[in-house]
């Protein structure tokens, strides 16, 4: 959450608005005739899609709906806690107990809102001068193409502790990303070491906020366990003393509770363990999900990003630096520089929108689907606190980082890696499934393995020709993930 | 091709040296940008944040190898010191836990110091190296940390003056 420190220029109050982002019309060739030449912060220009509050300190995703559910069941579960059994707990164990819930509550709320507002590590665009310069050496490089030699993609090898990574030039903003970095396209930014795009938390999960994803969801785990085991203790207590059912009587929000942490708690522990996995290895969700660094690949086959040691990765990912924020939210706009590939925007969003209704016209359950996230049924939020953020976060054979060539075999790698490193999320999916409903909730599972069956072949065929494509696939893996 | 001034003797014969720059703003009005060259990342050591040492080609009348290569590796020490994982960084980061992130409202972390003496010493770079030959670094942290973009100046009042400026800045094309 950090902004340009050194500019103390203030501007007109406006604390705390919301400001959505117009992503195809902004730049500062239209403020002046609209805006009476206001000068105007970065966040205002920003071409990502993303969400500012106060006045871009805060940053977000654009669809936020999931995020507020997150924070209405945290909410009301720890509050009907502390209300309902706390006190008969205080007064006849220990008042220890809504102490340590205490603690254990603002800890959570703090990691959720700090992983929610934070830049999870966007990338800013390239300049043009910068761009024409990239342009310029990818021609440099390709050199003229004879008679069946077919130029290669636009990738740059490099050599990192041993291990050959291709680097993958981003249509969208114009750069070579770096190793790890990914393209998100929900947000449309390239993110620094791109963990997933978690809706539960309404960000990216990336570089600078991925500590506080997972503490929160290790603190989640946690305060869950804590409460399930409390209110049961609390109504083993009562009905001791006044049989089950007038225990029950007297405090009817435990059974909500209970249901809620009883549902969630399989969910968030496995996804905890999941990602401790994933730290004392340092690898990415993303590198997972497409075994990049697994030994079937090869024999050679390592991951070069690792300590070696299982505690110096935990340390590094959790105590390590926390870099700054790389785009400059609250800077102020300097009236002669170029906005960098504001109008790719729009040639990037069009392809996800294409994908979009070719996604709906085809599989009509995710269409429900979206619609579910965006507007959070009860009945769905009860049953998966965690579940869709395990079933998005293993299950998105995301194509963004490092697939080279695109050709269809490295497709069918990709998802059949995706499939097999999913059967250990299986059990999410699987469990979530058969308590849900089966109208619209149950479309949230079966989507994702849909995703992953039954398109193999029209993720190929778009896939094949281009990496512009390559981007829209990317978004048709995402929603269907999602 | 005549190389730029190498002695201070020759670069007191520069139209614009006795300016001092301490403004560099002076040098981007009085002087047209010719071009920009960009210094990429170098990713052999990984994610680090870390600039290649390659002398770019375009430079080569412009400025000395050794001048540049040196104020590239002392940036690529600044960020490694940056990125570093060690005690202090440790220390730093479970007592920021503990706060819950909230002592990070009052102190700043060890990244920004950092990043505040790279700023001033390419601020200094800039007024005693780069600006006397027509050169302006731009900090890497305002391009995502992706480049050094270093831009290239041709001065355009150097009519009357000393005849071996113009020539520099014009035979470098």
């Amino acid at each position: 959450m950090t902004g340009n420190m050194h500019l103390g220029v203030e501007e007109p109050i406006r604390e705390c608005q919301y400001n959505q982002i117009c992503t195809h019309n902004s730049s500062p060739m239209d403020t002046p005739h609209t805006k009476k030449k206001k000068i105007k912060r970065k966040w205002q220009v920003f071409p990502g899609r993303n969400k500012f509050y106060c006045n871009g300190r805060i940053m977000m995703a654009k669809q936020t709906g999931v995020f507020y559910l997150t924070m209405v069941l945290i909410l009301v579960t720890s509050g009907l806690f502390f209300a309902f059994d706390c006190p008969f707990l205080a007064s006849n164990l220990t008042p220890a107990i809504p102490a340590i819930g205490g603690v254990l509550f603002v800890f959570v709320m703090g990691m959720l809102l700090r992983a929610s507002f934070s830049d999870p590590g966007v990338l800013p665009r390239a300049t043009p001068e910068e761009a024409a310069d990239i342009e310029r050496q990818i021609d440099a490089t390709n050199g003229p193409s004879g008679p069946g030699y077919r130029p290669p993609p636009r990738t740059r090898e490099v050599v990192i502790n041993g291990q050959t990574v291709k680097l993958k030039y981003c249509f969208t903003c114009k750069i070579f990303r770096p190793p790890r970095a990914s393209h998100c396209s929900l947000c449309d930014n390239c993110v620094e070491r791109f963990d997933h795009h978690c809706p539960w938390v309404g960000n990216c999960v990336g570089r600078r906020n991925y500590r506080f994803f997972y503490l929160f969801i290790l603190s989640l785990s946690f305060l869950t366990i804590f409460i399930f085991a409390f209110v049961i203790t609390h109504v083993i207590l009562r009905s001791n003393r006044t049989g089950f059912l007038s225990a029950l009587k007297d405090s009817p929000a435990s059974v909500l509770e209970v249901v809620v942490c009883f549902f969630s708690v399989w969910s968030i522990v496995g996804l905890s363990g999941f990602h401790t996995y994933l730290i004392s290895s340092n690898q990415t969700t993303n590198e997972d999900i497409k075994g990049s660094w697994s030994s079937k690949r090869g024999k050679g086959n390592y991951n070069p990003y690792s300590y070696g040691n299982l505690i110096t990765n935990c340390c590094a990912a959790l105590c390590g630096p926390l870099p700054p924020s790389l785009i400059d939210r609250r800077g102020f706009v300097q009236p002669d520089t170029p906005q960098p590939a504001a109008q790719t925007n729009g040639t990037g969003a069009c392809p996800s929108n294409q994908v979009q209704s070719h996604m709906a016209a085809t599989n009509p359950l995710l269409h429900s689907q979206t619609i579910i996230l965006g507007g959070g049924a009860p009945l769905q939020a009860k049953t998966s606190l965690g579940g869709p953020c395990s079933t998005l976060g293993p299950s998105q054979p995301s194509l963004p980082s490092s697939i080279p060539g695109l050709s269809c075999g490295g497709e069918l790698m990709a998802l059949r890696d995706s499939e097999i490193h999913c059967h250990h999320h299986l059990h999410h999916q699987h469990f979530i499934s058969p308590e849900e409903t089966p109208s619209p909730p149950a479309a949230l599972p079966c989507a994702t393995h849909l995703g992953h069956h039954v398109h193999p072949a029209q993720l190929f065929d778009p896939a094949s020709q281009d990496s512009l494509h390559e981007d829209s696939v990317r978004g048709l893996v995402k929603l269907s993930s999602v | 091709m005549i190389s730029a001034p190498r002695t201070a003797t020759d670069r007191t014969k520069l139209p614009y040296c006795h300016e001092s720059f301490h403004n560099l703003q002076e040098l981007r009005h009085s002087a047209s940008l010719a071009n920009k060259v960009f210094i990429q990342r170098d990713y052999t050591d990984g994610t680090v944040c870390k600039f290649q040492t390659k002398f770019p080609s375009e430079l080569d009348s412009r400025i000395e190898r050794t001048l540049f290569e040196d104020t590239v590796k002392t940036l690529n020490n600044y960020y490694a010191e940056a990125e570093k994982i060690g005690g202090q960084s440790y220390l730093e980061g479970c007592l920021a836990c503990l706060t819950v992130y909230l002592i990070f409202l009052c102190i700043e972390t060890r990244y920004e110091k950092v990043l505040k003496k790279i700023s001033r010493y390419i601020q200094e770079q800039n007024e005693k190296v780069y600006a006397p030959r027509g050169l302006l670094i731009t900090d890497p942290i305002e391009r995502g940390m992706r480049v050094i973009e270093i831009s290239v100046y041709e001065d355009r009042g150097s009519s009357g003056s000393s005849s071996g400026s113009s020539t520099t800045s014009s035979s470098g094309r």
